[in-house]
């Protein structure tokens, strides 16, 4: 478990920080900056995924075609998203390529193109991606719900919706970069085969004089109760809910996801055993703990026949208050061996470590140890849990379903 | 990196990448059964079983089974395809014996009458949760329509009418008849104590008896033709083809793949530029899928209904445009490029290795360092390629799509 997390802040305010995994052959890095959806005007929802769209159709010395074929040739393995409060970008190859991968992410952070003749058709593809989760209700349940929980801005989908994507010009884009692509608030993480201090060289040399004043501070994020329903000729009813849990920077935030474990970690979780295994009620069921800011959140799906939607939302609910009656041993032996076991596993892979500590900087503004980790799941017993439970207790339910009928829910109302 | 490989008295393969210097250890069972093996009218009964076989055996109840594997702290799962079935664990090296007692005890289900009924509600909800995906069903027709009386037209998940008739009495049937120890393999990789594992399988399957299990091989008799479904719900069109493609016994299999990433790949390829970043579709690919006796090569487009025709026929021009666009030194550089880097960065996990060792024993009997199955990828010819290219124009295809409403 040993372990070795290097620290660095560029004199523009940019964190970079290193985990070194020298037995992998590849590199991987994340690049964060404050670009989320939550930061798009509100007559322009759709405008934060479609700069970043339009940033990556050439850059620097490389044309829209010579990015991609750049990355290809490299065998780079790439992806980029947009969150509520973040834009990332984030590569992983083998580590002989870093320098030349390194330069063309930089690139399209600080010398996009912005080809103002590519704008329609990406705002076409934005259109058609925005229409596609129509046949996708699992997918789109859960953007319902964000939508309905957290509110404008803080709901917004990185998939826009359609007025606002209508509604974007070049400018917009060109502007919400530059305002938002700057190194105050930003960070940049790399883990697996490197040397750190040529890294710092590296990120000195594309990286030092990037400049920009850090945006605004955004507000708080206050859950919003509610219980949506959407019609849809479907055999299936989508059920998507959320209640209150504690977000990942507060103190306890490992007994609450400790919790979520218990309800949904395994095949011998709770929701798995009551509502699935014991009654057959679904295929996919799950819970998740979900941190937006200062707003902790357990998100949790099913997906059930018409017929039976309304017993699996109530065996769901029934589900969850079932942690007051109390946490046996194994299940918690069972979760602590589950973590262990992640813990140890997550070695093997530089992606997950780069994106974990990125993530970890932006919400925590440190880094966490495997041993910090390990120690908080050590620490976890059946009576802090329940204790936890009755101090942070699921209220302030939304719900949003999806399929013919919508389900009786007191709780949300 | 070392290979091991071990056959018991039984019949039963055991086979192992071992790297001991891997964190974790990756083991499954691979059973060659899947629909294919079905008649039609158990069809389902594959898949049906691999949900069974975490249900409990003489020594364990289902929820023991979920108990233990939840114990290891494993990341294990199962899957069933057209040709094989597939149980898995991930767990630390030291877990190693208490992964394969329980992955063994498994393969001799108790099958319980109870667990069946309902367990066929979950694969019930499983097809409903499909059936509302609309490409989902354009692909298992396609499926049914390419490959007509060929065994391969036998969906995975069954019917709604198939799994609702079924038996556990038939289920039992399947078992005996496909899961004999000469029609399994159990696969390992990263941080395995090969020794123990053989002596401990060993002694666990000793009572296991071989049986006569087959599969028939032919190849299937395809026949052009145009399918329209209509799925009132969806706001998409999505179109599928298939035509004849090389199966995984084939060699030029690895030239399929290339010629398939140059022209469908989900970037930088000719389908991507031409439609995806144009804003044209949402969607558009080539891909291969590759099983004993044949092989598809594929088709992919969804987006717009109104904008549909003319995207196929974009893409049809495309795909069938070898002759005054031959693929180029460059093309293929980046395709071997993309794909070379894509199974040396898999091959970092064990969990991953499983499936690549696994997979290629249980359908060529061969093993191969994920560096050696670059370099076929590596020997594939400009010339290879533009062949392959160039039979493209004469396919048979099977065309299906689905949307809203018959397109004009």
């Amino acid at each position: 478990m040993q372990q070795l997390v290097y620290q660095h802040t560029l004199a523009n305010g940019l964190t970079v920080l290193g985990e070194p995994m020298p037995w992998l052959e590849s590199v991987a890095f994340t690049l964060m900056f404050p670009g989320g959806t939550a930061r798009e005007p509100a007559d322009r929802i759709g405008l934060a995924g479609m700069t970043l769209e339009l940033s990556q159709r050439g850059s620097g010395r490389w044309s829209s075609r010579e990015v991609v074929e750049q990355l290809d040739f490299l065998g780079v393995d790439r992806s980029s998203s947009v969150s509520s409060f973040y834009t990332s970008i984030s590569m992983s190859a083998m580590a002989s390529v870093l320098e030349t991968t390194f330069e063309v992410a930089v690139s399209m952070v600080r010398e996009p193109h912005f080809p103002e003749d590519e704008l329609e058709e990406v705002r076409q593809s934005a259109l058609l991606e925005l229409a596609a989760i129509e046949d996708d209700p699992a997918q789109k349940c859960f953007v319902e719900l964000k939508r309905s929980r957290f509110a404008d801005p803080f709901g917004r989908s990185s998939l826009g919706i359609t007025s606002g994507i209508e509604s974007v010009s070049h400018s917009d884009c060109v502007e919400f970069h530059q305002r938002h692509a700057q190194p105050q608030g930003a960070v940049l993480s790399i883990a697996g085969r490197f040397d750190w201090q040529e890294f710092l060289k590296l990120v000195e040399r594309h990286l030092g004089s990037w400049s920009g004043i850090s945006p605004k501070e955004l507000g708080h994020v206050e859950p919003h109760v509610a219980s949506v329903h959407i019609p849809h000729d479907s055999q299936q009813t989508h059920i998507a809910l959320a209640y209150d849990s504690v977000p990942y920077q507060h103190p306890e935030y490992y007994r609450g996801r400790g919790i979520v474990g218990i309800l949904s970690d395994g095949m011998s979780s709770r929701l798995f055993t009551e509502v699935r295994e014991k009654r057959g009620l679904v295929y996919a069921i799950s819970a998740s703990s979900h941190s937006l800011k200062n707003c902790g959140s357990v998100l949790c799906y099913a997906g059930t026949t018409s017929g039976r939607a309304q017993e699996t939302l109530d065996v769901t609910i029934e589900t969850v208050r079932s942690i007051y009656g109390g946490i046996e041993p194994g299940e918690l032996s069972r979760l602590k061996s589950r973590a262990r076991t992640a813990l140890v596993m997550e070695q093997e892979s530089s992606v997950s470590r780069s994106s974990q500590l990125a993530y970890d900087w932006v919400i925590l503004g440190r880094t966490t140890s495997r041993q910090e980790v390990l120690q908080e799941i050590e620490q976890l017993s059946a009576e802090n849990l329940i204790e936890h439970f009755s101090k942070h207790p699921p209220k302030r339910w939304t719900l949003v379903t999806i399929g013919p009928e919508p389900l009786e829910f007191h709780d949300a109302v | 990196m070392q290979f091991k490989q071990v056959t018991l008295d039984n019949g039963l393969e055991i086979i192992a990448e071992v790297n001991p210097n891997a964190f974790s250890q990756s083991l499954g069972y691979f059973v060659k059964t899947g629909s294919r093996d079905e008649t039609l009218d158990v069809a389902g009964v594959s898949h049906f079983l691999e949900h069974m076989l975490f249900k409990g055996t003489p020594r364990r109840t289902s929820a023991d089974v979920n108990r233990e594997l939840d114990d290891l702290g494993s990341q294990s799962n199962a899957f069933t395809s057209e040709e094989q079935t597939v149980y898995y664990m991930s767990v630390l090296p030291e877990n190693q014996l208490p992964a394969l007692d329980l992955l063994t005890d498994m393969m001799r289900p108790s099958l319980r009458d109870e667990d069946f009924q309902t367990e066929k509600q979950v694969i019930l909800e499983e097809i409903a949760m499909y059936d509302d995906q609309p490409p989902y069903g354009a692909m298992e027709r396609s499926m049914e329509e390419f490959f007509g009386d060929h065994p391969l037209a036998t969906r995975v998940l069954g019917t709604k009418d198939s799994v609702s008739a079924l038996t556990s009495e038939a289920m039992r049937e399947y078992h005996s008849a496909r899961y004999a120890p000469n029609n399994l393999c159990l696969v390992a990789a990263g941080a395995v104590d090969f020794d123990a594992l053989v002596m401990e399988t060993q002694s666990r399957t000793k009572h296991w008896k071989p049986a006569q299990v087959g599969r028939q091989l032919r190849r299937p008799v395809t026949i052009s033709k145009q399918i329209q479904m209509v799925h009132p719900p969806a706001t998409q069109q999505y179109t599928l083809e298939f035509s004849p493609g090389p199966g995984y016994m084939d060699q030029s299999r690895y030239i399929s793949r290339v010629l398939a990433t140059i022209l469908g790949d989900d970037s930088g390829s000719r389908l991507f530029w031409e439609l995806v970043d144009k804003g044209l579709a949402d969607a558009a690919v080539c891909y291969t899928y590759e099983f004993q006796d044949c092989g598809v090569f594929g088709l992919y487009l969804s987006g717009d209904p109104e904008q549909q025709q003319d995207n196929w026929d974009l893409i049809q021009s495309i795909v069938n445009d070898s002759a005054s666009a031959p693929v180029s030194e460059r093309e293929l550089e980046l395709a071997k490029n993309k794909i070379c880097a894509g199974i040396l960065l898999a091959a970092e996990r064990p969990s991953n290795r499983l499936f690549s060792v696994g997979g290629s024993w249980l359908s060529r009997h061969q093993y191969e360092t994920a560096a050696q199955v670059s370099q076929h990828y590596r020997s594939v010819s400009l010339d290879d390629v533009q062949k392959a290219f160039v039979s493209l124009v004469d396919r048979t295809t099977v065309h299906v799509s689905v949307g809203p409403e018959i397109a004009s």
